[in-house]
């Protein structure tokens, strides 16, 4: 029986996600209600605007139950805009903000689009902890710079000194789009690691 | 130009064992990054907005990004004369109010226009058809820059042309300014229609195809085999209310552009929210019931085959 992964599909690139899931044998299905989680295996954040996915995340009643489901040990993989919603700090809050804070089960600080506007996105070659195979395509698009890492923070890849991919608990988080790269292998690992 | 300065730390202990990758390995501008971050928008609404306190609201509703212009097309519409670039203090003031993506527009062909927007650091330069034309022949040469494009097309040929000058993103013109839906779901139908039918030609009516759309071949074989275009497909032109977003996501776009169908409302914040809401819920009737309740008066427009000024017929 093939597992099954929930893909947030509020907003962003869940549809990458949902087609290098299903290349590799998963059923996958996109979360836009509570409802659609039902039976659900391990869940997907994907990369898109952060601050406007934490509002829809509140208007669709999502916000809850899915702290509730990684609280409880579902594994999840988040990218970029994803790895905001999870993260305990975000340093860049304003007052204007409110409260970035979304979900805080990962023990890190971030800083969101930290490299600068769009013109300084960048593809980087990235050598990532436990993936054969050589250098992983980094995809790095207004992304967040992980400043700080709690005690059980697994940094899997760096970049210019900044953990790029942190695992924790459940949570696996990367800073760039795996999604976006033609590139199946991180994908791979989180589906070998949520089975094993 | 990557890494953060502000950062200065060392290994920690927690990093032993994983090599760094320095900052001098990477690439800016490439195709992917300026694609990707179309995608990362997709399933959302960019917002025109005049000024900071206008960008704060559509932030607060949950766009995805905003369009910094110093007029909406429907009063660019009204105003007539030569429209231009914004006052670059604006747009850094809009930049400066949101965390969101910020765009801005350059007149068609006119690439100083587009260099300064790009020193100023927007996201994305929208070569729109909504200000004034600045040359009669050609568009910015699009690969030269390092910021991405979006330009509107009304059918496939268009599309492509523009595919093959650097544009990332592809929205429908529609017919800004007026609240009327029905050209920018004539320019979805024809540009979807047509990628539907390439994809069941052959070799031989691929090359055909080319000649009649004005559009390379190699493109035109790209989307035959894909059964989309290159890049991410967005609908702009028309949108004022949220059965609107809903139509034109249901038809196959992957995000909306509103432009005075917000502001020129009655109740902007409360109309931007809703309009969120239907592009993200488009294919859930019950949710669009929902948000389309109590809105006050959408703008109230001006219908599409009223008007003097066809803002969709310039480009080439």
């Amino acid at each position: 029986m093939s597992l099954k992964v929930g893909v947030l599909a509020l907003q962003g690139a869940f549809r990458e996600h949902r087609e290098m899931f299903e290349a590799l044998g998963a059923t996958v299905v996109e979360v836009r209600t509570p409802s659609h989680l039902g039976g659900t295996d391990a869940l997907v954040l994907p990369g898109g605007e952060s601050t406007t996915m934490r509002k829809l995340l509140d208007t669709a009643g999502l916000l809850d139950v899915l702290c509730e489901r990684i609280d409880a040990g579902t594994p999840v993989l988040a990218t970029c805009a994803g790895l905001i919603l999870l993260a305990s700090e975000v340093s860049d809050a304003r007052d204007v903000d409110g409260d970035p804070r979304v979900m805080s089960v990962l023990d890190c600080t971030v800083r969101r689009n930290a490299y600068g506007p769009q013109p300084a996105s960048f593809e980087a070659p990235l050598t990532v902890v436990g993936l054969p195979g050589g250098t992983f395509p980094g995809v790095f698009i207004r992304a967040p710079v992980i400043e700080r890492t709690g005690r059980g923070v697994e940094v899997r890849s760096l970049h210019d000194g900044n953990p790029v991919y942190v695992a924790s608990g459940p949570v696996r988080a990367t800073t760039f789009h795996p999604e976006l790269a033609d590139d199946l292998r991180l994908h791979e690992q989180f589906l070998s690691e949520v089975t094993a | 130009m990557c890494g953060n300065a502000r950062i200065v730390r060392g290994r920690s202990r927690y990093h032993e064992g994983v090599s760094d990758n320095p900052a001098g390995t990477h690439t800016t501008g490439t195709a992917r990054v300026k694609r990707g971050l179309a995608e990362m928008l997709r399933g959302g609404v960019i917002m025109d907005v005049v000024d900071p306190d206008q960008a704060r609201v559509a932030e607060d509703a949950g766009a995805v990004a905003v369009m910094a212009l110093e007029r909406v097309p429907a009063d660019i519409r009204r105003d007539g004369g030569v429209a231009r670039m914004s006052d670059p203090g604006m747009i850094e003031e809009i930049q400066a109010a949101v965390t969101v993506p910020v765009m801005a527009k350059c007149r068609i062909g006119h690439f100083a226009e587009a260099q300064v927007l790009e020193s100023l650091g927007v996201d994305y330069v929208d070569e729109s058809e909504v200000l004034t034309p600045a040359d009669e022949a050609h568009h910015v040469d699009k690969w030269a820059f390092t910021v991405p494009f979006v330009c509107g097309a009304t059918d496939l040929g268009e599309a492509l042309r523009r595919i093959s000058e650097g544009a990332a993103m592809i929205r429908s013109k529609g017919e800004a300014g007026t609240g009327d839906i029905v050209q920018a779901v004539r320019h979805l139908r024809s540009i979807l229609g047509d990628i539907r039918a390439l994809t069941v030609a052959d070799d031989a009516e691929l090359y055909r195809r080319a000649k009649e759309l004005r559009a390379p071949v190699d493109l035109v074989r790209e989307v035959a085999s894909r059964g989309e275009l290159p890049v991410p497909l967005f609908c702009a032109g028309g949108i004022a209310t949220p059965a609107d977003a809903a139509l034109v996501m249901q038809l196959g776009a992957q995000a909306t552009f509103v432009g005075s169908g917000i502001f020129k409302s009655e109740d902007p914040a409360t109309r931007a929210k809703a309009i969120v809401e239907a592009t993200t819920h488009h294919s859930d009737p019950a949710i669009i019931a929902k948000v389309s309740r109590g809105l006050r008066s959408p703008m109230l427009g001006l219908a599409a085959d009223e008007i003097d000024t066809h803002l969709a017929e310039r480009g080439w």
